[in-house]
């Protein structure tokens, strides 16, 4: 078995560099955020907005299904929430509106604690629909509450106006604008770190064969938790800054499948399980979208359509095609071996005897 | 020699099935156990019971004295029980590097840079270093039987647990292999290995156990086991169904 180790080269990867590239490219889209809104009207921070929250929600998307391998059709539920938690904390606890956005987070994050007692007894394809099932009992607790959440109706979110009133109508949208920037972010450097961290490794070692995982020491259960928790309480910041970013807040569209619908679409068209797929998605679905907005339901259908040709064509989408060309990469995840070691003669237990 | 492993009784059934009808066995720290048994017999079962990948349905396992029955197969991983599969359950989507590394980092609970050093060693010891920024879904059925033992030994196991890591190898593999066995067990590794390649595994291990329909018939060293008539009449008997050893 060892004799290979004599003929074959061992390959030394380049290391260098990898840190310095993704730092360059954080400074560059910082540079961009900040000079965006510059361009623009008062009109343009309020769309590039929900860019922020699309590259948000598809990314929490790619952390739990493309990485962790557990396949969610229901994280509009955490976004429903989010957004609910969001009116209540600002408007009936007092805190001030875009901690909120925040707090919401927390809650979700907390919420999803006992939900995942319940569909972690489940697995794949009834793992996707027992997350279905609590986003939808969600809807129906939220909606039930006429009086409080204001059922069917929705409620608004009202500490928006105090804000406006104390600054102005252009202060809000750039405010909401840097906020949502800055959830993306938060966001992208979230699942950066967790993939680099021993939590990564082992998140993508269940989802190639949990238990392999588990007889090579993995705690499966924590770590699917901590992917599941994580992905709740980002999901439900964004959930949050959605209120803001509505006029009205109706449980029908909050905890709309939509929304998971269009994190599944971005995430397959940009490129599953890998941080740059969900971001240049977002971007590519950001314009589809306002391309297709005067078609109304066909829209669906042609997203759907570019998404299973994708599927077919391309399955790690298009940062896949990009990366299997160019071999480029801006985060990288990949452990590498030290160079000193490769160049360190073999050792003495590696010599056949 | 202290007791490392103590199976007391063991038991597995799937439903009406018996798969393991009360074995019980011992193995000292440092020695070698073979498992030999035609296909069927339940050898797999109960490296699964060992190593905590199946529950018991009754019985006991001690290991280091301690009863790991109710541990699952994590922490049975942790305590120092490592094996291999004998379907290869490589991590397709990483590299033979992360592979390992995972085993290092998770097994042993260390930090990367201190798991640098086991991994060069273990992918070394078994051929794989040339190999090692390849993606595990690229490599071919020989590289990954290699890859499981390179992630089983990288979490530095007490007992180590081989589920026929010789199946289907050439005559010449299957001497490199027992090279790296015997460098294992120079360690001070514990060693139980299920392998159908009878000259192999008597060249390697202290003691060998036979089973057949889920009962341990006969104990002892590879010598007596081998010249024994329970298990001429298992291996070439008149079951004639049952495949004999090459
Ligand atoms: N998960 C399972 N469910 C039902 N039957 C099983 C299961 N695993 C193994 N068996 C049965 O148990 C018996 C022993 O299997 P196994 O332990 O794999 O045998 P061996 O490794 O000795 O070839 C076989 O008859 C097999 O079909
Ligand atoms: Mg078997």
């Amino acid at each position: 078995m060892v004799a290979r180790n004599k003929s074959t080269p061992i390959p030394i990867v380049n290391t260098m560099n990898r840190e310095y590239r993704l730092i360059a490219f954080g400074v560059l889209a910082v540079v961009i955020i900040i000079a965006l809104p510059q361009l623009g009207g008062t009109g343009l921070p309020r769309q590039l907005s929900d860019l922020f929250v699309f590259i948000s929600i598809a990314t929490m998307w790619n952390l739990l299904s493309g990485y962790a391998g557990m396949v969610s059709v229901g994280q509009q539920g955490w976004i429903g929430l989010g957004s609910y938690a969001t009116i209540v904390i600002a408007d009936d606890l007092g805190a001030s509106l875009f901690v909120s956005v925040f707090l919401a987070g927390i809650f979700t994050a907390l919420v999803s604690i006992p939900t995942s007692w319940v569909v972690f007894r489940l697995r794949a394809g009834y793992f996707a629909i027992g997350t279905w099932v609590v986003a939808e009992v969600f809807q129906l607790l939220v909606s039930s509450s006429t009086g409080w959440l204001g059922g069917g109706a929705g409620r608004s979110l009202a500490s928006i106006r105090g804000f406006v009133r104390s600054t102005s109508p252009e202060t809000f949208a750039l405010t909401t604008y840097y906020v949502a920037a800055a959830i993306a972010v938060l966001s992208i450097i979230v699942v950066y770190s967790l993939m680099r961290s021993r939590v990564g490794l082992g998140l993508t070692a269940i989802r190639d064969s949990e238990s392999g995982a588990a007889s090579l020491g993995v705690n499966t259960t924590r770590l699917k938790l901590i992917a599941y928790v994580v992905a709740a309480g980002m999901t439900g910041i964004a959930g949050g800054i959605i209120a803001v970013m509505s006029i009205n807040v109706r449980p029908d569209a909050a905890f709309s499948v939509q929304w998971t619908a269009f994190m599944i679409f971005i995430t397959v068209i940009g490129g599953i399980g890998s941080i740059e797929g969900p971001i240049i998605g977002a971007v590519l679905f950001y314009f589809i979208r306002n391309q297709l907005s005067s078609y109304g339901e066909w829209s669906f259908i042609v997203l759907g359509v570019i998404a299973v040709v994708m599927m077919l064509v391309a399955p790690r989408g298009i940062w896949g095609l990009i990366q299997q060309r160019t071999h480029f990469e801006i985060f990288p995840i990949r452990r590498l071996m030290p160079r000193r070691l490769l160049m360190e003669n073999t050792p003495s237990t590696g010599e056949a005897p | 020699m202290t007791m490392l492993l103590k199976v007391d009784k063991a038991v597995k059934e799937f439903g009406a099935l018996r798969v393991c009808n009360e074995i019980s066995f011992e193995i000292q720290a440092g020695e070698a156990l073979g498992i030999l048994g035609p296909n069927g017999a339940g050898k797999t079962t109960l490296l699964n019971l060992i190593a905590g990948d199946l529950p018991l349905t009754s019985g006991r396992i001690l290991f280091n004295d301690q009863d790991v029955s109710g541990q699952p197969a994590n922490k049975r991983c942790t305590m120092g029980i490592g094996r291999t599969s004998q379907i290869p359950r490589p991590f397709t989507g990483m590299t033979v590097y992360e592979n390992v590394l995972l085993a290092a980092q998770y097994g042993r609970r260390k930090s990367e840079a201190d798991s640098y050093h086991v991994c060069r060693d273990v992918l070394a010891l078994t051929g794989l270093l040339p190999l090692w920024n390849t993606v595990a879904g690229n490599l071919r059925l020989l590289d990954r039987k290699r890859l499981e033992l390179a992630r089983a030994l990288a979490t530095q196991p007490s007992l180590l647990l081989l589920d026929e890591i010789a199946g289907g190898l050439t005559d010449h593999e299957v001497h490199d292999l027992l090279a790296i066995l015997r460098q294992i067990r120079a360690q001070g590794v514990t060693i139980i290995w299920i392998e159908h390649i009878v000259h192999a595994l008597v060249s390697v291990v202290d003691r060998i156990i036979a089973i057949d329909f889920g009962t341990l018939l006969i104990e002892g060293t590879p010598d007596e086991v081998i010249h024994s008539e329970t298990f001429r009449q298992v291996y070439f008997g008149i079951d004639t169904d049952l495949e004999p050893v090459t």
